[in-house]
């Protein structure tokens, strides 16, 4: 049987991507000087991004028989990806530059590796070519967890990250494998049609599906690891894990959930409206107690990734674009807070909140972004936290959960408590001996002042919501 | 010849003694053991579906390739980082690691 050549034409994005995989692995043998690499690499991505933006109107396909699955929603997910991406890059120039002992060719290309995998989730049609995304995009990450040399910590980071992966997707991958015997088929939109007349073994494949991604996306009670790995990687790799690589994993859930299991939306809806009210509860109770900001924001993105799949529980065209608009303006605020974080570790290597006690009398813009980026993630309006949060509670209330509506909202009050905590730290604290006045470097002032211009005006171009909108499918029937 | 019943029932024991094995082992070797016979579970579950009640096509031989061939990966890098954490705390239980605190 020949191979139809044309169909790799709607793998754009992956194919682009590997270009760019392969030019910096040979960049690498040839170029010696770390800041070179650097700016080769950075260009190749920028590059590979622009192209993103200028192929995705007129992509749409399949390749492999239907495995792959490409359309607008798809290109545009990739797209926010990667711009997530490029920004990470920006705040690592200065830690690769100093800190990285282990080879910046490596930091490129294993953190180019999972972002192909989480194209591949992002396109999937069918549960195999899932399964291989989430594995490439897993795997190579717990390499980069590990690669702070100093101390024990990135060691114990990534051993308790690549355990916690394997067990969830040897979990997942039982409730795949109940799934085939149950529907005979992996394609989502052959066990779409398989699943129906719930039986015990439906509801349990189900329940172990769940349990698998819920253990990628940090759900409680699958949240265990986040902390520690957030505190012991690079801060670099911690934004990318809590921003980049959820994103693309809520996202392939939640096309997962609205086609092959679109049938009988009831079992799943029953078990995400447990986990989102335990996820977005526990997560903001132990964000309250932290002390150190890193760990301080893995709390902050466990209850935030509660928020995000509550647009993935509305399961309508506005829950999705409603999803995928969370996911953008989550990725600008997050990765300003974070980027502030790692350019002062990289500085003075201080990441306690108590250290941050005045920081606005000695850097003042640093406090001011750090305070915008607070207030985001909290939702208070104006900044684009506020539609975000905006447009997530219309979605479930569209679909008629008041009680939800309610919940998450008095949730939010108690996550502004702790988000306004450290801009009084900011602010407000007296400290003896205060973060001294730093310079941060060029690219990471770049990468800081595009994400505070996106926390300030993306919410006022509302045809950016609209466009998503019009990208965006419900239930796949 | 042996019912179809009898094989998942082996498969879905192999489970959940993996899910015990992780939660109880204190060894990290024994808990990526562990995490072996979870997958293994998997693969006979997926071979059995298969061969049994759709054996018109591949699918579920071909899943458990797959399933084969990233397990191994996973395991190579799971050794590696624990070949790292036994050299900085010359231990591997998991006791010994809880720097990570607040």
């Amino acid at each position: 049987m020949d191979l139809d050549y044309s169909q790799f034409l709607s793998m754009s994005h992956e194919v682009s991507l590997v270009v760019v995989l392969i030019v910096l692995l040979l960049a690498d043998l040839l170029i010696k000087n770390k800041k070179a690499f650097q700016y080769l690499a950075i260009a190749a991505f920028a590059l590979h991004t622009v192209a993103g933006f200028y192929s995705y109107t007129d992509l749409a396909g399949d390749a492999f028989a239907g495995m792959y699955v490409s359309g607008a929603a798809q290109s545009f997910v990739k797209n926010i990806l990667n711009v997530g991406t490029l920004i990470v890059f920006f705040f690592s120039f200065e830690w690769n530059n100093n800190e990285n002992k282990s080879g910046v060719g490596e930091f490129f290309f294993l953190t180019l590796s999972t972002l192909i995998g989480m194209y591949f989730m992002v396109s999937a049609g069918d549960f195999l070519f899932f399964y291989i995304g989430l594995e490439t995009a897993s795997i190579p990450m717990a390499a980069l967890v590990a690669m702070n040399k100093k101390g024990t910590e990135g060691a114990e980071a990534a051993a308790k990250y690549i355990l916690t992966a394997s067990f969830s997707s040897g979990v997942m991958l039982f409730g795949i494998s109940l799934i085939y015997g149950a529907c005979g088929s992996l394609y989502f939109d052959e066990v779409q049609a398989a699943f129906t007349n719930i039986t015990a073994l439906h509801i349990f494949a189900l329940v172990c599906f769940i349990a698998g991604v819920g253990f990628k996306i940090s759900l409680v009670p699958f949240h265990f690891w986040t902390a520690d790995t957030y505190q012991g990687a690079p801060t670099g790799i911690t934004a990318y894990l809590s921003v980049i690589s959820k994103g693309a994993a809520v996202f392939a859930f939640m096309c997962i959930l609205y086609k092959a299991f679109a049938n009988e939306p009831d079992v799943w809806q029953n078990i995400l409206w447990w986990l989102i009210v335990i996820t977005i509860t526990i997560g903001n109770l132990f964000a309250i107690r932290q002390k150190n900001l890193k760990r301080f924001l893995a709390f902050s993105s466990i209850s935030q990734a509660g928020y995000i799949m509550l647009g993935v529980f509305a399961s309508s065209q506005t829950g999705m674009s409603s999803t995928i608009y969370y996911i953008l303006i989550y990725m600008f605020t997050n990765l300003a807070a974070f980027g502030i974080i790692s350019a002062i570790e990289n500085k003075t290597g201080k990441v306690g909140m108590d250290d941050y006690n005045g920081l606005y009398s000695t850097n003042p813009k640093l406090a001011f972004a750090m305070t915008l980026a607070m207030f985001s993630l909290g939702g208070i309006p104006p900044f684009a936290g506020f539609f975000s949060k905006f447009f997530i509670f219309a979605a479930v209330a569209e679909h008629g959960d008041y009680l939800l509506v309610f919940l998450a909202l008095l949730n939010t009050i108690i996550s502004l408590y702790y988000y306004l905590l450290v801009v009084k730290a900011m602010f407000i604290n007296k400290s003896d001996s205060p973060i001294e006045t730093i310079k941060i470097d060029a690219m990471s002032r770049v990468a800081l002042l595009v994400c505070v211009v996106a926390i300030l005006v993306i919410g006022f171009i509302s045809s950016i919501y609209m466009n998503i909108y019009e990208i965006s499918f419900g239930f796949a029937n | 010849m042996i019912p179809v019943e009898a094989y998942l029932v082996v498969s879905t024991l192999l489970f959940f003694i993996g899910v015990y094995g992780f939660l109880v082992r204190k060894n990290l070797i024994g808990i990526l053991m562990a995490v072996e016979l979870i997958l293994n579970a998997v693969n006979i579950n997926f071979v059995v579906f298969n061969r049994f009640l759709y054996p018109d096509h591949l699918e579920g031989y071909i899943y458990s390739l797959f399933v084969i061939v990233v397990a191994a990966a996973e395991t190579a890098i799971a050794i590696s980082i624990i070949i790292n954490v036994y050299r900085k705390l010359k231990d591997v239980r998991v006791d010994s690691i809880n720097e990570l605190k607040n």
